[in-house]
């Protein structure tokens, strides 16, 4: 990719051929895992018994096939937003996006946790110059913050768990039903999980979530991708992760811990969606929204029950696509009317119905109602609450539905309803052709996802047998 | 005997005799070519040895034809040739980019004189490898060390005689506690061959010499590691000394010092008595921390980079001392395989900063403006050497950490698990300053005409960061060949255990891996 840098045409080409066949390959390899076989790539082996090593699973499945799919079509969105709005150095922002999304296929895939780490930090520092791609001094503080707290809480308390649970069990290999012995102590697996939890702050569990708003500097297609997608998404797929393979669902029903981390969790969605309320920069508020949503899958995933597990799988895929076609949205309204505060959005509904039309139903689906895919997933989810039996929490689920709808679909509201302020009237009109093609595309994605949402139930469902 | 039985002895006389060449020759840039083909042979010699150890264990030598314990004897064993390899191929790798600097940052005495002094002290540190008697280690160690002093006041500041005036002093009490230390030895035991000394300390050890000996023993190696809170010289003199010199102290000097350390603590007075019977585990564990936290932080805070990755070893130091202090296989493998990982890392970033000097006259945090543009392939060098530093999976700083944090919560300290990790964190505060600078900031208008850096300085250093990435992947050779040190070594039976350990069957996994060490050499 940096030796087309000089070519954008072949330069973009060879990123969506790239993603593309990058995709072509992972339903392929779907396939092949769901007809029985198991292939495994060892890269190589740093340790004695603890390998670099991939080696596909449904869960990671689910979410290599997510985030490759996407990939292509973030693209597309990019080539029309980078042009329309000029930026600097895009060889580099379209090949730290290449490795990006190399490293969260290597996060799917890991086949243990020490791959899984690896791919991690390396996604940290890929995104890194993607965040901070303006270059300017916002930009750099933004990247401060980002750092310091990913790499802060990976190397301060997911790596200390990693090396922890090596000297206690001897493997990091993910296993069915998890590693540590039946008679392990409980209260050292209460601590491990804390910081296994709390180590991935790519999931952006409060009081770790800072960076994520702080990420929004970023380009709108890495916010819709990185933001909505692969980096969050990582994040709670190594907790979904670590609670399915590692500890199992079992044990973390036994421990005490996992429900005060659910507890955690379904504060966090509460407390995030009223901060998002209070936002009126369109992408901070999103941001926040995100924050909420993947608190949502950390709940499903201390849950320890069945059903929160297959809706927290289930809402990866779910919210990846609401959520990407909220920001695609986004970046669109940046583009072509340059606006970015929720109050400047009065009446434009008449000069980008697509794009609006488009955020409503990212925003229906955010929400969980019919006919969009986050229906599933918040159902799932309701279901795995009431089987856990904490009413506490079932309760923050519908709160948050409801502040949800408060938050996001007053945006599309007030750009049918409200009169445009007079002095705009009629000036700009639709989004770039790429980028919204590249909205209809995920838009699609949201619809399918609620009529057809049975092979993705299967594959998640698969990670219980 | 062919001159493959004189291995042990020729990694020592190949750049000791060397040296009186380079001044005879004169001319700097013949020099150059003699110690770059006397350190690159050495080298070779070196990765011959560690395959030789690897097929038929430690390798005793006669100088002169004396038996030990009367005459002095060169034993190298898995950890020595180990160092060997590491500090010859440093040698090696620093002498490929000394010629440009050389001739840029050396120019009030002769170059060919710098050779000389910098072959003299390569020759004193592989000695102290080599030898298996314990008085030519403070030969060897004087001939290192005057060298040293030498080269560092060689640098264009003038602040570098003041530097290096510290050093020797600092470094001379430092000697002197040895040569006191292994005086008290010689009184109770009347013998200076190490292997000797091992048998027959344990009769004697509840003496008051043996154990004040033990002391000045320590302290004075100490000095020399720049172990915290003796490391007040190194700062100093990494900052002032020529660019070429900090990256070869720097990637060798400690080292070779951990490697003494190592020796007479756990080697010759066994780890039982070292970390048993003298409290030397309450006091490693605490300095080492503490020379991990205090370092990294005056690190943060340093705008001269030499100086900021002076205090960055020191903290560095902490953690090879920390893993001694541990004092289980874990731990000890820690300590041997941070002693090569630091190699690498700390010499591909003392080798960036030589380039930076060549070309931009500074390295102070300002010269950084702007360079992620100007001198991209330095700049890459430096991020994965920090990245390295700061301990990232797939780098080798990584490989040493976890072994550390598995030591500590082996031992079920898991505090000190925690505050490890808390000192990589504040790499990453420190590393990132430079970074941020490079790549954020709009060169000041001065120095625009800067460019990538020569070639021969590229080569080394690329060399070197690629080394950073594949033993952090594959560490057979080296976390393998740290691990059958450290496993002869928290024996605690000295030496002579070498051989029953070699005859095991992990014995199959160290040949493989000396073999392995051998096709590098030949394909570097």
């Amino acid at each position: 990719m940096l030796a087309s840098a000089r070519r954008p045409n072949l330069r973009e080409g060879v990123s969506i051929a790239a993603g593309a066949l990058t995709f072509a390959l992972v339903v392929v390899l779907a396939e092949g895992v769901q007809s029985g076989a198991a292939p495994t790539l060892v890269l190589a082996e740093p340790f004695p018994g603890l390998r670099i090593a991939l080696s596909p699973e449904p869960l990671g499945l689910l979410f290599a096939l997510i985030a490759s799919f996407l990939w292509p079509v973030t693209i597309l969105y990019a080539i029309g937003y980078m042009r329309a709005h000029h930026e600097q150095n895009q060889t580099r922002f379209y090949a730290s996006f290449a490795v990006s999304i190399a490293a969260t296929l290597g996060i799917a895939l890991a086949a243990n946790m020490l791959t899984l780490f690896l791919f991690y930090e390396l996604l940290t520092l890929a995104t890194y110059p993607l965040v901070t791609h303006a270059g300017n001094d916002a930009a750099r503080r933004a990247g401060r913050v980002y750092l310091g707290i990913l790499m802060g809480t990976s190397v301060g308390f997911l790596l200390l768990a990693m090396v922890w649970t090596w000297q206690l069990t001897g493997t990091l290999d993910f296993t069915r039903g998890g590693v540590f012995a039946a008679d392990a102590d409980h209260g050292i697996l209460n601590v491990l999980l804390v910081l296994y939890v709390f180590g991935t702050g790519k999931a952006a569990l409060m009081p770790f979530h800072r960076w994520l708003p702080a990420a929004m500097v970023a380009p709108t297609p890495v916010s819709a991708l990185l933001h909505a997608v692969a980096v969050v998404k990582a994040g709670v797929f190594t907790i979904l992760k670590v609670a399915v393979y590692l500890f199992g669902i079992d044990l973390i029903a036994e421990l005490a811990v996992a429900d005060w981390l659910a507890g955690l969790a379904a504060l966090t969605i509460v407390l995030a969606s009223l901060v998002a309320m209070t936002r009126d920069n369109l992408k901070a508020r999103l941001a926040y929204s995100t924050i909420s949503q993947l608190s949502y899958i950390i709940l499903g995933a201390m849950l320890g029950v069945a059903a929160g597990v297959v809706g927290g799988g289930l809402h990866i895929a779910m919210h990846a696509f609401g959520k990407i076609t909220l920001f695609f949205c986004a970046g669109a309204i940046m583009v072509a009317a340059h606006k970015t505060r929720v109050s400047e959005l009065d009446g434009l509904g008449r000069r980008m119905p697509l794009t609006m039309i488009a955020f409503m139903v990212g925003a229906l689906s955010i929400i969980g109602l019919p006919p969009f895919g986050g229906t599933w997933s918040k159902w799932l989810l309701v279901q795995g609450t009431l089987d856990n039996g904490i009413w506490l929490l079932t309760a923050a689920l519908l709160v948050s539905s409801l502040l949800n709808v408060m938050y996001l679909l007053v945006i599309p509201v007030r750009a049918f309803f409200r009169e445009p302020p007079a002095d705009q009237e009629g000036e700009g009109g639709e989004a770039p052709m790429a980028s919204l093609l590249a909205i209809g595309v995920a838009v699609t994605g949201c619809l399918l996802l609620f009529f057809l949402p049975d092979p993705i139930h299967q594959l998640v469902a698969g990670v219980l047998r | 005997m062919t001159l493959i039985d004189h291995l042990p002895v020729l990694v020592v006389i190949l750049p000791l005799l060397t040296a009186p060449l380079c001044v005879l020759l004169d001319r700097p840039v013949a020099a150059w070519g003699a110690a770059l083909g006397a350190a690159w042979l050495t080298f070779v010699g070196a990765a011959l040895l560690v395959g030789q150890v690897a097929d038929g264990g430690a390798i005793s030598y006669q100088l002169g034809g004396w038996a030990p314990p009367w005459g002095i004897e060169y034993r190298v064993d898995t950890l020595g040739a180990y160092v060997l390899l590491i500090v010859s191929a440093m040698a090696a790798l620093v002498l490929l980019s000394a010629r440009e600097s050389v001739e840029r940052e050396i120019f009030r005495v002769n170059g060919a004189r710098f050779y000389a002094a910098f072959l003299l002290a390569f020759a004193g540190l592989m000695g102290i490898v080599a030898t298996g008697d314990a008085f030519n280690v403070f030969v060897f160690l004087e001939i290192s060390s005057l060298s040293t002093y030498a080269l560092i006041s060689m640098g264009r500041d003038r602040r570098a005689l003041t530097a290096a005036f510290q050093y020797l002093v600092m470094g001379t009490i430092g000697a002197t506690f040895i040569l006191i230390g292994i005086g008290f030895l010689y009184m109770m035991t009347g013998t200076l061959n190490m292997l000797d000394l091992a048998e027959r300390l344990p009769e004697v050890s509840n003496t008051r010499t043996v154990r004040a000996g033990f002391a000045f023993l320590t302290v004075g190696i100490g000095l020399k590691l720049a172990m915290f809170p003796l490391h007040l010289w190194m700062p100093n003199a990494y900052t002032y000394a020529p660019s070429v010199v900090t990256a070869f102290l720097a990637a060798t000097a400690t080292k070779v010092a951990v490697y003494v350390l190592l020796r007479f603590i756990l080697g010759i007075f066994g780890i039982e008595f070292g970390l048993g019977r003298m409290p030397l585990e309450y006091l490693l564990i605490p300095l080492g921390l503490m020379g991990i936290l205090s370092a990294s932080m005056v690190a943060i805070y340093q705008v001269e980079i030499k100086r900021l990755l002076a205090y960055s070893s020191v903290a560095q130091i902490g953690y090879i001392v920390l893993g001694v202090g541990l004092a289980n296989t874990h731990g000890i493998t820690a300590a041997v395989l941070h002693l090569f990982n630091h190699a690498l890392m700390k010499g591909a970033l003392f080798i960036a900063l030589g380039a930076v000097a060549y070309r931009i006259g500074a390295t102070t945090l300002d010269a950084f403006s702007g360079l992620g543009r100007r001198m991209p392939l330095t700049m890459g060098a430096i991020v994965i050497g920090g990245l390295s530093l700061i301990g990232v999976p797939g780098t080798v700083g990584f490989v040493s950490k976890w072994y550390l944090v598995l030591a500590a919560l082996e031992r079920g300290l898991w505090p000190i698990a925690l505050l490890v990790l808390v000192g990589s964190v504040m790499a990453v505060v420190y590393v990132w300053k430079v970074v941020e600078r490079a790549y954020f900031s709009q060169a000041s208008s001065g120095s625009g005409e800067a460019s990538e850096a020569p070639l021969m300085m590229l080569i080394p250093l690329w060399t070197l960061v690629l080394a950073n990435i594949y033993f952090g992947l594959h560490t057979d050779l080296s976390a393998g060949l740290a691990r059958q040190a450290a496993t002869v070594l928290s024996g605690g039976q000295g030496e002579r255990h070498a051989f029953a350990y070699l005859d095991s069957p992990g014995s199959a996994a160290g040949a493989a891996g000396g073999a392995g060490l051998c096709q590098a050499a030949q394909s570097a």
